[in-house]
């Protein structure tokens, strides 16, 4: 009896502890859920769902959806277009299918304009009248492009971000390869990430050392020293870089100077200008998780390892190097991660060649104002960073990684 | 132990003034290039308030009709909007009591888009590229502007036939006409210098590296035609073909690897002032800056010019329409499109305007006239972008321009 009470009393104060330390961090849900999941939902969302043809031209989108895309369209099929083109001509959404479909082959925008302008006088027989508009309307193609984009859930802006394209029929065709350049952006942005990666390590694993060797005094004068450039703005950093890089910036003026005019190199508004600036700006994540694991590593260990017979590279090694491993992986996974989404960097010393995936979803984002496909490239890189996180925690193990 | 200390102190604040003299010297170039990253308007110094005269504000005609209201009208900041502050803002306070609180952007549709899908418009009038303004009129974003109520030029002839071809669209009015130009440095060249828009392409005659606007086809493939012979009306039709796209960018693959490339067009400028390329595409208003403004030794080649219109458009679902609208058919009038180009050298929408192209405001022994894109020596062998037809072939060749930049 008493010990029931006793359980029942641990239970409601492990129940109400529970309740506080979640109402504690509630707010933080909330914000979380507002900021950042509720837009990663509506941003994969919005890479495969597309009503626009399926409510402007809901009959036309019906009817197609029924055939199959092979040999010519069915006759339902063209009068309800020619009936749902002029409905749409007088409610003022044509342009808004002729954008939608636009996306899915060049051209359609004004066949779509030009067609709705006319679909008013349109009588049986259908199909000659369309082709009277514009001879493009015999191309089952055509047809099959409004079917495709007649699907309220899309798979067409995951087709077109794989550098592929859809017949009429539903077969899948690589892109012209003048026009593939998605894929190979992924490719680049992930190699970009690895290279960075391993030039914030090579860099910063020594200084890391080195910092943490010094007394307490000059450890916090380094300390603020790593962390200055935080100080100022990514844009003023970044830009510093051009000045600093330029044909006739200082580096390339020392160069000169000792090489002669030959001597000077291309160093910006290249992929090497994107390697350097984004190692520069990302070399403190780096530096801050492996320095403060690398001070939790008792010095007697190497000492005893040395004093036992080691070498001082076993000792490091063997000894020291698998303990500040956490730490280092722990600031390898940031930077590989914030390396993936980096695109004011590359955008402004980057090039023609020095571009990554996020310019390619801002631009757009910003320019072509496709975003079903920016969402789909966005819904990839996460996929990728995803998978790639999966594999990094099975090769290193999360609970070792360690921020400090 | 000490002494490291302090050699390392000392050269962490050698660095840190280093950094800080390094930042001092980048000066105001690349502050702007930061500043104004995608702005893609021109930036021209204007003068002080006190120094210029102001456009005389008309005579209240209908008297104080706007009092109380209010308007926001959003454009490129820096000086194009100053220019815009000068002729249209000021003067339509005068006139009607409302008041216009001006915003600046970066061009593109998207947050006309985001606002409008979010039913929360907060931004009234919009000063656009006219093929973003076709655009956003496609996708219903635009409110419809009817140009009848448009006023007719001094002589009394129509809005319409006053305004230059594809002036005035469903969604916009017209105010200026900008151009894309070649423009060098008078210094590089000094026994031969370039002429033509084909020189650009000629790397070997006119030695250093080029510069060519990144963020789009546009532009590029034309000029590339055009530098290959294309005649000007021929352009969008050889560029409908495979072939034509083929040829244009072949001809942009000849001095691909000569190119910086640049995205604000604060950039161009700077780019030639730092001696980083020797010719660059660039906007008119912005060489035109750097030489009257800043006295650079820039020369701008106006052969093969490509001229885009810049719109006024009012975004679809502003609770103050009355006023947005009144606000396009005062700013686009005769004088006012005149008055404007006496703060920065874009040429007025407006046939009759043209004649009444005064001085620069900073500097009066300055003809203004001689600067207008559309002046009649500077356009003999000028193109207009043809905005309907990149309405219709941009996802494809900007997929294509993305791909060829890439590798």
């Amino acid at each position: 009896m008493a010990a029931e009470t006793l359980s029942e009393q641990y239970k409601r104060s492990g129940k109400s502890g529970r309740r506080a330390a979640f109402l504690l961090v509630l707010p933080l849900l909330a914000f979380l859920t507002i900021t950042f999941f509720l837009p990663i939902f509506n941003m994969l969302n919005r890479s495969i769902d597309d009503p626009t043809i399926d409510r402007l031209l809901p009959r036309a989108a019906e009817s197609l959806r029924a055939w199959n895309g092979k040999g010519r369209p069915p006759f339902g099929a063209i009068a309800a277009l020619a009936d749902d083109l002029a409905r749409a001509q007088s409610l003022g959404t044509v342009g808004q299918i002729a954008t939608r479909l636009n996306f899915e082959r060049a051209g359609m925008r004004s066949l779509i304009m030009k067609t709705a302008r006319e679909a008013k006088t349109f009588a049986p027989p259908y199909a000659q009248a369309f082709n009277a508009v514009d001879l493009q309307w015999s191309d089952p193609e055509v047809w099959g492009v409004i079917r495709h984009a007649s699907a309220t859930r899309t798979s067409s802006y995951y087709i077109a971000a794989m550098d592929q394209t859809r017949k009429a029929d539903g077969t899948m065709v690589p892109r012209a390869e003048e026009e593939q350049v998605y894929i190979l952006m992924l490719q680049r942005t992930l190699w970009v990430a690895l290279l960075v990666t391993v030039l914030c390590f090579v860099l910063g694993y020594p200084l890391a050392y080195f910092i943490s060797q010094q007394s307490d005094r000059t450890r916090n004068l380094l300390l603020i020293l790593v962390l200055l450039p935080f100080w100022t703005s990514l844009l003023v950093r970044t830009t510093s870089w051009i000045a600093l890089l330029q044909t006739n910036g200082i580096v390339n003026d020392a160069l000169a100077f000792v090489g002669g005019d030959g001597a000077r190199l291309e160093l910006i508004h290249n992929m090497t200008g994107t390697l350097i600036a984004m190692t520069h700006i990302l070399l403190p994540f780096m530096i801050l998780p492996t320095y403060s694991v690398m001070l939790s590593v008792p010095p007697a260990l190497t000492r005893a390892a040395v004093s036992l017979g080691a070498t001082p590279w076993t000792a490091f090694w063997r000894v020291y190097f698998p303990m500040t491993l956490p730490g280092a992986a722990a600031g390898g996974l940031l930077v590989f991660i914030l390396a993936l989404g980096y695109y004011i960097t590359p955008a402004l010393v980057g090039g023609r060649t020095g571009q990554l995936i996020s310019n390619m979803i801002q631009f757009h984002m910003q320019t072509s104002l496709n975003w079903g496909l920016a969402a789909a490239l966005g819904g990839i890189l996460l996929a990728c960073v995803t998978v790639l996180y999966i594999i990094y925690a099975r090769a290193i193990g999360l609970n070792r990684l360690r921020l400090g | 132990m000490g002494r490291t200390t302090g050699i390392i102190i000392a050269a962490a604040a050698a660095i840190v003034i280093l950094a800080g003299v390094l930042l001092f010297m980048l000066g105001r170039g690349s502050e702007t290039a930061v500043n104004d990253l995608d702005k893609e308007m021109s930036d021209l110094q204007l003068p002080s308030a006190d120094g210029s005269t102001p456009p005389a504000p008309t005579p209240a005609a209908g008297g104080a009709s706007l009092a109380g209201k209010s308007l926001v009208v959003v454009s490129w900041g820096g000086a194009y909007t100053k220019s815009q502050i000068e002729a249209y803002h000021k003067p339509f306070t005068a006139k009607t009591g409302a008041k216009i609180t001006s915003e600046d952007y970066s061009g593109g549709v998207a947050e006309i888009k985001a606002m409008v899908l979010a039913k929360n418009v907060t931004w009234d009038v919009v000063d656009m590229e006219l093929a973003d303004a076709q655009r956003a009129c496609d996708e219903g974003l635009l409110e419809k502007i009817d140009a009848g109520m448009l006023p007719a030029a001094p002589d009394g002839t129509p809005a319409v036939q006053d305004f230059i071809p594809n002036g005035i669209t469903p969604c916009a009015v017209t105010t200026i006409v900008f151009s894309h130009i070649v423009a060098y440095d008078d210094t590089k060249f000094e026994l031969k210098k370039p002429t033509k828009l084909a020189d650009f392409f000629n790397v070997k005659d006119f030695p250093g590296k080029r510069g060519l606007r990144k963020t789009s086809p546009k532009i590029n493939l034309e000029m590339a035609l055009r530098a290959d012979g294309v005649p000007a009306e021929k352009v969008y039709e050889t560029l409908s073909t495979k072939e034509g796209v083929d040829r244009a960018f072949r001809k942009l693959d000849t001095i691909k690897n000569d190119v910086i490339w640049w995205t604000p067009g604060s950039q161009p400028p700077q780019l030639l002032a730092d001696g980083q390329v020797t010719m660059t595409t660039a906007y008119n208003g912005r060489i035109f800056d750097a030489q009257i403004g800043e006295g650079k030794p820039f020369k701008i080649i106006w052969d093969g010019q490509l001229q885009e219109l810049d719109v006024l458009s009012v975004v679809k679902g502003t609770k103050n329409l009355e006023a947005a609208l009144q606000f396009i058919a005062f700013a686009t009038d005769t004088q006012r499109l005149a008055d404007q180009a006496q703060y920065i050298a874009y040429g007025p929408a407006r046939r009759s305007s043209l004649p009444l192209v005064g001085t620069y405001s900073a500097k009066p022994e300055v003809d203004m006239k001689a600067h207008m894109p559309n002046a009649a020596e500077n356009s003999a062998n000028a193109l207009q972008i043809d905005f309907l037809w990149w309405a219709d072939h941009q996802e494809e060749l900007n997929q294509r321009w993305n791909a060829w930049l890439a590798k």
